[in-house]
C-alpha cells in the first residue's frame, strides 16, 4: 500500500521581551539558578500576573506577518497540572480564544511553493527547568524560566513529508526573526518544535490516529524524528496493528521515538478563564500603529527580486533566508545597481561561506556592503578577474590597508591586462613558441585551444582579461 | 447526577490530595449532599445567557515591557522546605 | 481608650494625650491577657509593633500624621506581611514568613497605622464559623459558647472584644459581614476591585475583597480612606478617582427608597433576628426614608452557584501549596507525586480538601459546561436582579444572616447548614456589588443580629451614610460585651 504521511507543527517561539509576561524579572538567559524569579514567578502565597504590553505586541506582529485575524477580545485561561517546574500548579494560557487565529505560511519545497493554513497562535508563559544532576537522589528546580513568554505557533496538518515540515519551521524560524519577535536561538530553547504525525492510505480522506513528538529543538532532529515516527507507524499498521494516540518522546541518541505518555493517562487539565486576568482587548488603533513599524516581510521581498532583479526562485530564497542578509544585499545593490546576478552570488557564496566558516554573524560581518560593492564594481569595469577578486576579498576580510580595494588591487598587482595591443603582443608571442599546438589545432584538436590559453595566462601570471585573451586567440587561430 | 467512591478518587489524584478508602467513603457522603444543593440550578433555563466571568466588565491593563525585580533568591529560599546550589529540591524528577 | 472610636484615637494622638506607643502597649497587654480565652490572634509580635508605634510617634511629632497614624490595626492572616508569619489558618502556612507585603499592608503602613497583630481566620477563609482554622475555634465575645462567624472570625473578636480598635477582613461570601453580624459589629466589603487582591491569599479571585471592620460605619469610612486605591500589580484593581468615603456620613436620610427583596424575608429567617431587622426598617422611616418591596428571583441561587464557582477558582489557587519552595512538606514521602499528596493531604484541613475536591471536579472533564458554565450564566442572572431592583429603590436591606451565632461545633458536622449561614451575602461577590452589616440588636440568647446593606456599584459613601445616620440614632454600635 502506499501511504501518506500527514504531519502538523506546534512551534514555542520564546518572545524577545525583557521581562517576563506576567512579572518584571529579566527573561535574560544563562543567569545562576532562582536569580531571575521573583515572587510572582516563584507563585509565593497572594501574588497576582499582570500581562506585558511587549509580548502582546510582539503576538500582534506575528498575526499581522501571516495574514491572520487579531483576536478581540483574547482570553487568557489557566490550564492546570502538578509539576515542579511549574510554580503555580498551572500554566497561564490561552484555550478558547487566542490573540491570534488563522493565517497562512508559503513554504517552497523542491523548487515548488506550497501553502501552510495556521490554526492560531497564542500567548502562554514557559515553565522553569528540572535539573537531573543527581543531588542526593533529588532534582533541582531552577525557575528563571517560569514565567518567559511564548508564542504557541500551532498549523493545520498540511505537511506532507519531513521535508515540508523541515521547510515550514525554517520559514517560520526565519519569519519570527525578520521581524524581531524571537532571537530564534534553538540551542536555548527559544524555538522548539512538537510534531504531529499520523499516517494514511494514499488517497484516503479520513485521517489517522495522530502521536505528538516533543522535544525537537533542531531542524535536523525535526527531521528525523518524523522519518522515524512515519515509518513505525506504517510498520504497525502494514503488520495489522492500530496506532495508539499518545505523546512521544524524540531520543536523538537512539534516533527513535518513544512512548512518553498515553492518552489514558493524558492530564485532565480542567482548563477555565484565569479570574486574575481580564479579556485582552486589541484596539484596531494599536494594530494599525503596529502595522506602520513592520518590515518588508520576506515573502513580499524574494517576489521582488525575483520580479525586478531577475534573480532566480533559489536565489531569491537563500537571500531572503534572513532579513540580516536581504538587508545586506539590498545596501550592497545600492552601490552597484543592475548587478543583482553578480552580488547575490558574491552574498550568497563568499560573504556567507565565510561568515560561516568563522561562526558569526551577517551584523558583524568585517566587510561592509559598501566595500563588497566597491570590490565587485572593480570585476564589473575589468580592473581585475573573479579569480583576483577573491584574492582582494580576503585581504579585505582581514582588514589589510584599511580594507580599501584599490589599494589592495595596487599593492599586490593584481590588476588586469585589458590592453588590446598588450594582449595581442602576448598572443603572438605564445602562438609562435608552440607551432605544434596551433597545428594541432588547425587539425581539428580543439584541446589544444585550451592548453594555449592557458599558457598565456600563466606568461601573466593570471592577470590578462579572460574574455579578452580567448577572442584574441580565437582571431588569431580562425582568422 | 450520583457521585461514587472511584469519582472521589479520581479527583483527589487529580488534586494531589491523597485519600484512603475511609476518607473517600465520609467524603462522598459529603459531596453528594453538596451537589444535590448545586443540582438546584439545572431548574433555571440559561440558554440564553452569556457566562459572567468578572464581577466588572473591564479589559485587561497592560505593564510596560521593563525590568523591574532584582535579585532576591537568598530571601526566598530561607522559607523553602529544601535548598541547594540555589536550586529547590525536589525527589527526583522522571520524563 | 478601649471604647473610643477611631477619631477620638487620632485626636488625643494628636494633641499628645497618649503617644501611639503607649496606645499600642496598652492594646496589646490587653491582648495578652485575653487572647488565650477569645483566640482571637494568631501571631502577635510586640517588638514590630512597638517599633511601628516608634515610627508613627515620630510622624506625628513631625507634623506628618494622617487620620490612622499611630492607630493599631488588627490584620487579618490572610494578608502577607512582610517579616510576620502568615498562615492563612492553615498548617500549610503553618512556617510562612512572607518575604513580602500585600498591597493592603503597604497602604497601611504608609498611613503609619500600627500592626497589632495577625488575626485568626477559617483555613484560607473557607468556612463560616472560624472552625476550620488550623489555630483553633474563635470565641465569640457576646457568648463563648457560640461561634465568632467566618472566615473573618479572629478579626471579629478582636473589635467586638475590643483587643483592636480596628481590623481587616476579606470577604469571598460573607467573610467580613457574617462575622461582623454574629460579633455585633460593622464591616463592609467594598465594590470588587477597589481594595487590592495583591498579597492577599487567594481563595476565589474574582469574588474576593478585602474590607474593613469596626466599631462604627464612621470608622468604617476612615479605613476604607487608607485601604482603597488603584494597585497596579492587581490586574482587577480599579483605575478611579480618589474619594472620601466620609464626605455624606451627615447626609439626611429623607426620601431614601429602601428596597426589601422579598426572596430575602421569605422563609428561613428566624423570629428573633425578623424581629431585630423589621425595628431597624422602622427606625429608617423615622429617619425619613421609605421601604419598597423588590425582588431578587434568582436570588435564591445564590448558594448553589457559589458552591460551583469559589471551589472551583480555589481549587486552581491552591495547587501552588505543594511542598517545593515554601510551606508544609511531609516529613515522609516516596516518589515526587507521593510528596505532593500527602504534603497537601497534611497541610490542608478537611473543609479546604473538601472545596479543593469540589472544584476540581466541576472543572473536569465533562462536567465544566454543566457546572462552571451554568454557574457563570447564573451569576450573570442575579447581576441582573440587582440591576433591576435598583431601578425601583437606593439601596437594598435585609438580614445579614439567617439566625444569631450558633454554638460552637453546632455545624461543623454539616457543611451544607454552614454553607446556609451565607445565604445572604454571597450574592453581593458574585455580582461585585458592596455590601455591609452593622449591628441592630439581639436575639436569641441576647446575641447579636446585623442588618445587611447592599449597594450600587461604587456607592459606598451612601451607604456609609445610611449607616452612620442610624447609628446616630441609635447606640447598639456601642454596646460592648465586655
Amino acid at each position: 500500500m502506499q501511504w501518506e504521511i500527514v504531519i502538523g507543527l506546534e512551534v514555542h517561539a520564546q518572545l524577545s521581551t525583557q521581562s517576563k509576561i506576567f512579572s518584571g524579572s529579566s527573561t535574560a538567559y544563562g543567569a545562576a539558578p532562582n536569580t531571575q524569579a521573583s515572587v510572582i514567578d516563584l507563585a509565593l502565597p497572594g501574588v497576582l500576573p499582570v500581562l506585558n504590553k511587549g509580548a502582546v505586541e510582539r503576538a500582534i506582529k506575528l498575526g499581522l506577518s501571516v495574514g491572520a485575524k487579531i483576536n478581540s477580545p483574547s482570553i487568557f485561561a489557566r490550564k492546570n497540572y502538578f509539576y515542579p517546574d511549574l510554580p503555580k500548579g498551572y500554566q497561564i494560557s490561552q484555550y478558547e480564544l487566542p490573540v491570534v487565529q488563522g493565517g497562512n505560511i508559503q513554504i517552497q519545497v523542491d523548487g515548488a511553493e506550497k501553502n501552510v493554513r495556521l490554526t492560531r497562535a497564542h500567548l502562554e508563559e514557559d515553565a522553569g527547568k528540572s535539573l537531573h544532576e543527581d543531588f542526593h537522589g533529588m532534582s533541582g528546580i531552577d525557575l528563571n524560566r517560569a514565567g518567559t513568554p511564548l508564542l504557541e505557533i500551532v498549523s493545520e496538518p498540511d505537511m506532507r513529508s519531513s521535508a515540508e515540515a523541515v521547510a515550514y519551521a525554517k520559514t517560520l524560524h526565519a519569519l519570527v526573526r525578520w521581524i524581531g519577535i524571537c532571537d530564534g536561538n534553538m540551542q536555548e530553547g527559544s524555538f522548539r518544535c512538537d510534531a504531529n504525525v499520523s499516517v494514511r492510505p494514499r488517497g484516503t480522506e479520513k485521517l489517522g490516529t495522530r502521536c505528538e513528538i516533543k522535544n525537537l529543538n533542531s531542524f535536523r532532529f525535526l527531521e528525523k524524528a518524523i522519518d522515524y515516527e512515519a515509518r513505525r507507524q506504517i510498520e504497525i499498521l502494514e503488520d495489522g496493528g492500530s496506532i495508539r494516540q499518545e505523546t512521544r518522546l524524540y531520543d536523538a541518541n537512539k534516533d527513535e521515538t518513544r512512548t512518553m505518555r498515553t492518552k489514558e493517562d493524558a492530564n485532565d487539565y480542567r482548563y477555565f478563564p484565569d479570574p486574575d486576568l481580564l479579556p485582552l482587548e486589541i484596539p484596531q488603533s494599536w494594530i494599525d500603529q503596529i502595522k506602520q513599524t513592520l518590515p518588508e516581510l520576506p515573502q513580499a521581498r524574494r517576489d521582488r527580486y525575483i520580479s525586478a532583479f531577475a534573480l532566480s526562485a533559489y536565489d531569491a530564497s537563500v537571500l531572503t533566508s534572513s532579513r540580516e542578509m536581504a538587508d545586506y544585499f539590498d545596501a550592497t545593490l545600492k552601490q552597484l545597481p543592475a548587478q543583482a546576478k553578480l552580488c547575490a552570488n558574491w552574498i550568497m557564496g563568499e560573504i556567507s561561506g565565510q561568515l560561516n566558516k568563522e561562526g558569526i554573524e551577517m551584523t558583524a560581518c568585517p566587510i561592509t556592503p559598501s566595500q563588497l560593492a566597491e570590490l565587485l564594481a572593480r570585476i564589473h569595469d575589468g580592473t581585475i578577474s573573479g579569480k583576483a577578486a577573491k584574492t582582494v576579498f580576503e585581504s579585505m576580510w582581514n582588514g589589510e590597508l584599511d580594507k580599501n580595494v584599490d589599494a589592495i588591487i595596487e599593492a599586490k598587482g593584481l590588476k588586469q591586462i585589458s590592453d588590446d595591443s598588450a594582449i595581442e603582443k602576448l598572443v603572438d608571442q605564445v602562438l609562435a613558441a608552440n607551432a605544434q599546438q596551433v597545428a594541432d589545432y588547425r587539425n581539428g584538436k580543439e584541446k589544444a585551444f585550451n592548453s594555449l590559453i592557458g599558457q598565456i595566462m600563466k606568461a601573466t601570471q593570471g592577470k590578462a582579461n579572460p574574455a579578452q585573451v580567448n577572442a584574441m586567440l580565437k582571431k588569431k587561430l580562425d582568422g | 447526577m450520583t457521585l461514587s467512591v472511584s469519582d472521589v478518587k479520581r479527583v483527589a489524584d487529580l488534586a494531589y490530595i491523597e485519600i484512603d478508602e475511609d476518607e473517600a467513603k465520609e467524603t462522598l457522603i459529603q459531596l453528594s449532599g453538596i451537589f444535590n444543593l448545586i443540582e438546584t440550578m439545572q431548574a433555571v433555563d440559561t440558554s440564553t445567557v452569556e457566562p459572567m466571568s468578572h464581577a466588572q466588565s473591564v479589559v485587561q491593563r497592560l505593564r510596560e515591557d521593563a525590568v523591574t525585580e532584582t535579585d532576591q533568591r537568598e530571601l526566598y529560599q530561607s522559607i523553602a522546605p529544601q535548598v541547594e546550589a540555589g536550586l529547590y529540591l525536589v525527589p527526583q524528577v522522571i520524563e | 481608650m478601649f471604647n473610643a472610636s477611631l477619631k477620638q484615637l487620632s485626636l488625643q494622638l494628636a494633641e499628645k494625650k497618649i503617644s501611639s506607643t503607649e496606645l499600642t502597649t496598652e492594646f496589646l497587654k490587653r491582648i495578652k491577657a485575653l487572647n488565650p480565652e477569645y483566640n482571637a490572634f494568631i501571631t502577635v509580635n510586640e517588638e514590630l509593633s512597638l517599633a511601628q508605634a516608634q515610627a508613627a510617634d515620630k510622624m506625628i511629632a513631625a507634623g506628618q500624621a494622617g487620620p490612622l497614624t499611630g492607630i493599631p490595626i488588627a490584620q487579618k492572616d490572610i494578608f502577607c506581611t512582610k517579616g510576620w508569619l502568615t498562615t492563612c489558618g492553615s498548617k500549610m502556612l503553618s512556617n510562612f514568613v512572607s518575604p513580602y507585603d500585600a498591597g493592603v499592608i503597604e497602604r497601611f503602613n504608609q498611613a503609619g497605622a500600627i500592626n497589632i497583630g495577625k488575626t485568626n481566620m477559617d483555613e484560607f477563609a473557607m468556612g463560616s464559623s472560624n472552625e476550620t482554622s488550623f489555630y483553633g475555634p474563635v470565641k465569640n465575645p457576646w457568648d463563648h459558647a457560640a461561634v465568632p462567624g467566618g472566615s473573618s472570625g479572629g478579626a471579629a473578636c478582636a473589635v467586638a472584644a475590643r483587643l483592636a480598635p480596628a481590623a481587616t477582613g476579606t470577604d469571598t461570601g460573607g467573610s467580613i459581614r457574617q462575622p461582623a453580624a454574629l460579633c455585633g459589629i460593622s464591616g463592609i466589603k467594598p465594590t470588587y476591585g477597589l481594595v487590592s487582591r495583591y498579597g492577599m491569599i487567594a481563595f476565589a479571585s474574582s469574588l474576593d475583597q478585602g474590607g474593613p471592620m469596626a466599631k462604627s460605619a464612621e470608622d468604617l469610612a476612615l479605613l476604607l480612606n487608607v485601604m482603597t486605591g488603584f494597585d497596579p500589580r492587581d490586574s482587577t484593581s480599579l483605575q478611579r478617582d480618589v474619594e472620601d468615603y466620609a464626605r455624606d456620613l451627615q447626609k439626611p436620610l429623607a426620601g431614601l427608597r429602601i428596597g426589601l427583596p422579598k426572596e430575602y424575608f421569605a422563609e428561613g429567617m428566624s423570629k428573633d433576628v425578623e424581629s431585630a431587622i423589621e425595628k431597624a426598617l422602622d427606625e429608617y422611616r423615622k429617619l425619613g426614608a421609605q421601604t419598597v418591596e423588590v425582588s431578587l428571583p434568582n436570588a435564591p441561587l445564590a448558594i448553589p452557584v457559589y458552591y460551583v464557582l469559589a471551589p472551583a477558582e480555589a481549587s486552581s489557587n491552591l495547587s501552588r501549596f505543594d511542598g517545593v519552595r515554601y510551606g508544609h512538606r511531609a516529613k515522609s514521602y516516596g516518589d515526587l507525586a507521593d510528596m505532593y499528596r500527602k504534603s497537601r493531604a497534611e497541610g490542608f484541613g478537611a473543609e479546604v480538601k473538601r472545596r479543593i475536591l469540589i472544584g476540581t471536579y466541576v472543572l473536569s472533564h465533562g462536567y465544566y459546561d454543566a457546572y462552571y458554565i451554568k454557574a457563570q450564566k447564573l451569576r450573570r442572572l442575579i447581576a441582573q436582579d440587582f440591576a433591576e431592583a435598583y431601578k425601583q429603590c437606593d439601596i437594598i436591606m435585609g438580614p445579614t444572616t439567617p439566625t444569631v451565632a450558633f454554638n460552637l461545633g453546632e455545624k461543623s458536622g454539616d457543611p451544607i447548614q454552614m454553607y446556609l449561614s451565607d445565604i445572604y451575602t454571597s450574592a453581593a461577590n458574585l455580582t461585585g456589588m458592596p455590601a455591609m452589616s452593622i449591628p441592630v440588636g439581639f436575639g436569641d440568647k441576647n446575641r447579636p443580629v446585623g442588618l445587611h446593606i447592599i449597594g450600587n456599584y461604587f456607592s459606598e459613601a451612601q451607604m456609609l451614610n445610611v449607616a452612620h445616620q442610624y447609628q446616630l440614632a441609635t447606640d447598639w454600635h456601642l454596646q460592648s460585651p465586655v
